[in-house]
């Protein structure tokens, strides 16, 4: 409804229009420019070109990081989403035993980052932490610090434990929200419960789906504090993302150009893939060309 | 095919009922008859879909006994049953074509491809969906999605009933009377028990032959669209079906009929004897369609006030005063009306009398 | 007060919702728009009450333009479709909420919502919240919150379509009675012919956003000036049929044929498409004139009092309607018959070429 009588709302947008430009539109204009100049000192840098963005591309380190980024996001989907779904489904539809389990899964979602990292650390040390003492105690070696593998499975654990809840959440209201006539006529039809599923249950929850893909690769593939705190990136660069390199090229190194290059690209990234996912998800199992 | 029978029916949705209208159906026997096609009617909150639910297996009554050509099927399952249903929104799996959507219950139940192929193309052809069978389902309008709802169920060779739950809620005025239509065709066709929801008393009224009336969680009348119409069993369904709905006129009972407002109406003899007690609280209802003004000398006749005159176009609605008694009667649109004081006639043959909201005759 | 539409449209995109419209409304006068759905008839309550405003066209209240004056200088209450409250508000705070903004004392908000729930027989319902109420219920106090007030125009918009048909029947009788003791304007918007005809006053008829016809609704009834009006003010839609007329006689399809009938003794020779209303077809000959149509039987519609029996004959589909509930099978040969004093001309155009007579009476 297009509304034409009263437009003083829109002064309601400024600030939010100012806070955006402040916060997003300038840095990023900053980061373009530090991309093409070479940065001496306060005063002193010169114009390179593309300089930043082929050596950024050429980097190793890169490389070996981007590898590690789509490993890792690939690995949060390919366990978060079904796992999420499949404990949607196993949940309790309603009663007190729906909003304990409810509540009990917020939990992990409600911890600052940094901490979640830290309570990991304690919880897989294997001298003191109960998770590392009971995995050695079994005759494992297991050592996040020293074993590159450790640091793997610790990371993801502690990634998995953490967000999965995201997704359960997301699945169970996609869920709750299927009419029950759905399931009526599913039983009525002679279904089988996987058929049910396959047919009623996953196309019902498609955009609800949707958006937990998004929400976790975009945020898989952002990942810092949690992995900067539990191994530091480490040990090597095993569990060097994306953003623990450029965090260690921008800060560490202070190599501001080649930075703000690969910042630029990382933000690309970011954005072709979730547009891919979004078109892709879009369009299962509907059949439409669009 | 299969006769379903309903013995002491009766379901409460609390674990403990005890007052009487903690219970969604009151004891209840009914027997659906193999082939019939049976409406269920009454307005929201009167039990007919609990009604519904328990045949279909949803609901496991409280008390009662449900048996399917005699075999008991009370504790049985939905899928067990045999039955069909289409919803009041449709059902459909979205991501299958809807050739997919009308083969899946055979699929379920392990038919091999050539019966389903045969049977689903068969189901198609009747519904006139063949065009469609390839189209993804979600992609169709309402009516064509509830044409699917409904072939599921025609597919099966195995379906004791088909229940409907007010299937055209979501159909456009002008699609209908085409479904309407398709139904009747596919009841004489195939002969199947098919048991139709509604508040609605055209869509009970066409589509059934006999049509069972619910008011808070009873059965009040059981029968085909003309008896509902010139001799509903209660008051409530005097009321109900019909638009207005039927005049009920208080009244004593006297020697040769009945005095309403001082002025005697006589009835005949085979309904005066069932006049018996006295205590009861009596009216004569008639239908507005069955008032006429009298002719001058006629006897017998009410004397009334005009109060209203409502042309309706195709007719109109005349309401008469007799002494704070409101008389509405149907009249054709060129129906000539004195101005103001009218004499009225009852048809004899449509006079019914109630006591205590209940048909006597 | 009087409210003015002078060349109105209203167009959305390449879409134009509302061709050029004028037209008049009086104090205490009640207004049908009578239409299909999508006619335009919520677009024009909208822009009556000026929520949206004319893409051309000017709107007077009293002779000044208020075309630009948004709602909330107007002074308008609408009634919708759907049944709304607030449902965060008992009965009586919603009804009174229009009061309490406008700054009336608390002793006037009073009495003035009280009596008119009593008005809608929800007095008894005041400390309740709306989810604990019926649809009927809801209805009625979103009603109440309209009536109360007093606005100058008061717009509802099919406020019955979603009740059970017993409570329309009832609600429509009450609202009738109020109307008339208004003073307001009362622009009432349905599709329903039998409802605009109960309600009487005044007739719109509006379709594909254009007003087709205005005026008494019980003689643009039976003098609708054009087809489309005859389909659109007719439950079930009226029966029509090609035809011609040569000489002193008329064919209807290729195989009715009358001689003319009064009313049609001055058309001119040529084609013409006939219509008669389903309550004119009877399945008894009334009188040795009535043109008899013969046919096969797709579906008998019973309404509660009437049946309507749908028949083919040659290709063509009709109607009857019948008084009382009477069953017919699926295929049986039935014939229908017509008087032709009852049955409509219309011209190439659509126009109205020969209408039956009818005599204008005074409701009650």
């Amino acid at each position: 409804m297009d509304k034409w009588e009263d437009n003083r709302a829109w002064w309601l947008v400024v600030p939010v229009f100012l806070i955006v430009a402040i916060s997003a539109i300038i840095p990023l204009m900053t980061v373009v420019n530090y991309s093409v100049q070479d940065i001496f000192g306060p005063g002193q840098r010169v114009f390179v070109g593309t300089e930043w963005f082929k050596e950024v591309l050429t980097d190793r380190r890169l490389h070996e990081a981007l590898g590690n980024q789509f490993l890792f996001s690939g690995l949060v989907l390919l366990i978060e989403i079904p796992l999420g779904v499949a404990i949607a489904l196993a949940m309790p539809k309603q009663g007190w035993r729906a909003s304990l389990c409810l509540v009990l899964l917020a939990l992990p979602l409600l911890i600052p980052w940094n901490v979640i990292g830290t309570i990991w650390i304690i919880f897989t040390r294997p001298d003191i932490g109960l998770m590392g003492v009971a995995i050695n105690g079994l005759g494992l070696e297991f050592d996040h610090t020293a074993a590159p593998l450790d640091a793997w499975v610790t990371v993801m654990l502690m990634e998995v434990w953490h967000w999965t809840p995201l997704v359960v959440l997301l699945a169970y209201a996609g869920l709750r929200a299927i009419p029950e006539a759905y399931f009526q006529a599913a039983r009525i039809d002679g279904a089988s419960a996987w058929a049910t599923f396959r047919y009623i249950q996953l196309p019902k929850m498609r955009g609800v789906l949707t958006i937990a893909v998004l929400l976790r690769f975009m945020d898989s593939f952002l990942i810092y504090a949690e992995p900067f705190v539990l191994t530091g990136g480490g040990p090597g660069n095993a569990t060097t993302f994306l953003s623990i390199h450029l965090v260690k090229m921008a800060v560490g190194q202070f190599d501001l150009g080649p930075a703000a290059a690969f910042s630029l690209i990382y933000f690309l990234i970011v954005l072709l893939f979730s547009w891919l996912f979004y078109q892709a998800l879009q369009n299962v199992g509907t059949g439409d060309k669009r | 095919m299969a006769e379903i029978e309903l013995k002491q029916i009766a379901h409460s949705y609390l674990k403990t009922p005890v007052r009487d209208e903690d219970w969604a159906l009151k004891e209840l026997d009914q027997v659906w008859i193999d082939g019939g096609a049976y409406a269920l009617l009454g307005p929201s909150g009167c039990g007919k879909t609990t009604l519904l639910n328990v045949m279909s297996g949803l609901v496991i009554p409280t008390r009662g006994r449900v048996s399917f050509d005699g075999e008991d099927v009370t504790e049985r399952k939905t899928e067990a049953r045999n039955i069909a249903q289409v919803f009041q929104f449709p059902v459909i799996y979205d991501t299958m074509s809807v050739f997919d959507n009308l083969a899946f219950p055979l699929r379920n139940r392990k038919a091999d491809e050539n019966t389903v192929r045969e049977r689903v193309h068969e189901v198609a052809e009747m519904l006139e969906l063949e065009g469609e069978l390839k189209t993804r389902a979600r992609r169709l309008t309402a009516d064509a999605k509830q044409k699917i709802s409904l072939g599921r169920g025609l597919v099966r060779s195995d379906v004791a009933a088909i229940l409907f739950d007010e299937p055209l809620t979501v159909i456009d005025p002008q699609a209908k009377w085409l479904l309407r239509r398709k139904l009747k065709e596919i009841h004489e066709r195939f002969k199947l028990t098919l048991i139709y929801v509604t508040h609605d008393q055209a869509e009970a009224l066409t589509f059934a032959d006999q049509v069972v009336v619910m008011n808070e969680g009873q059965v009040l009348q059981v029968g085909t669209p003309q008896e509902l119409f010139e001799s509903p069993a209660h008051r409530f369904i005097g009321y109900f079906i019909g638009s207005p709905g039927m005049n009920f006129l208080p009244c004593e009972a006297s020697e040769d009929g009945v005095r309403i407002a001082g002025q005697t109406v006589s009835l005949p003899e085979s309904i005066l004897e069932k006049i018996v007690a006295k205590e009861q609280k009596l009216e004569l209802g008639v239908r507005p369609e069955f008032v006429r003004p009298a002719s001058g000398t006629d006897r017998g006749s009410l004397e009334t006030t005009i109060r209203a005159v409502d042309d309706l176009g195709n007719y109109k609605i005349v309401t008469c005063m007799l002494e704070g008694l409101e008389i509405k009667m149907k009249l054709p649109e060129d129906w000539a009306l004195p101005e103001v004081k009218c004499r009225v006639n009852f048809n004899p043959r449509m006079i019914r009398v109630y006591a205590d909201g209940r048909l006597i005759g | 007060m009087t409210i003015r539409l002078e060349e109105v449209t209203r167009k959305m995109g390449a879409e134009t919702h509302i061709f050029p419209t004028s037209m008049e409304l009086k104090s205490g006068s009640l207004n049908v728009l009578l239409g299909h759905t999508l006619a335009g008839k919520t677009t024009l309550l909208r822009l009556l009450a000026g929520l949206d405003r004319p893409s051309s066209g000017k709107i007077f209240v009293d002779g000044v333009d208020v075309t630009g004056a948004s709602v909330r200088q107007r002074n308008v209450a609408m009634v919708y479709q759907q049944f709304i409250n607030y449902p965060s508000f008992t009965v009586f705070d919603n009804v009174a909420s229009p009061l309490r903004r406008a700054g009336v004392s608390p002793q006037e908000i009073d009495q003035r919502v009280r009596s008119v729930a009593k008005s809608l027989h929800i007095d008894a319902l005041l400390d309740r919240l709306p989810a604990e109420l019926s649809g009927g219920q809801q209805q009625r106090v979103a009603l109440a919150r309209a009536l109360v007030k007093e606005a100058g125009l008061l717009l509802l918009d099919e406020p019955l379509v979603n009740l059970d048909y017993k409570l329309r029947e009832e609600l429509r009788q009450e609202l009738r009675a109020i109307f008339r003791r208004r003073e307001s304007i009362v622009v009432y918007a349905t599709t329903e012919p039998t409802e605009a005809l109960l309600l009487g006053g005044h007739a719109f008829v509006v379709d594909e956003g254009r007003i087709l016809q205005s005026g008494p609704s019980i003689e643009v009834f039976h003098a609708p000036a054009s087809e489309r009006v005859g389909k659109v003010f007719s439950d079930p839609p009226i029966n029509l049929i090609g035809g011609r007329v040569t000489g002193r006689s008329a064919v209807l399809g290729d195989t009715i044929s009358m001689d003319l009938p009064d009313h049609m003794t001055l058309l001119d020779e040529g084609a013409y498409r006939f219509g008669v209303r389903a309550n004119f077809l009877n399945v008894r000959r009334q009188s040795d004139r009535d043109l008899e149509i013969e046919g096969c039987v797709e579906l008998a519609e019973i309404s509660g009092s009437e049946t309507f029996i749908h028949l083919e004959h040659h290709g063509v589909s009709w109607v009857a309607q019948e008084e009382g509930v009477h069953s017919f099978g699926l295929g049986d040969t039935v014939s229908i018959f017509v008087d032709p004093d009852h049955v409509y001309a219309f011209d190439g155009s659509g126009r109205l070429a020969a209408c039956p007579p009818y005599e204008a009476r005074g409701g009650g």
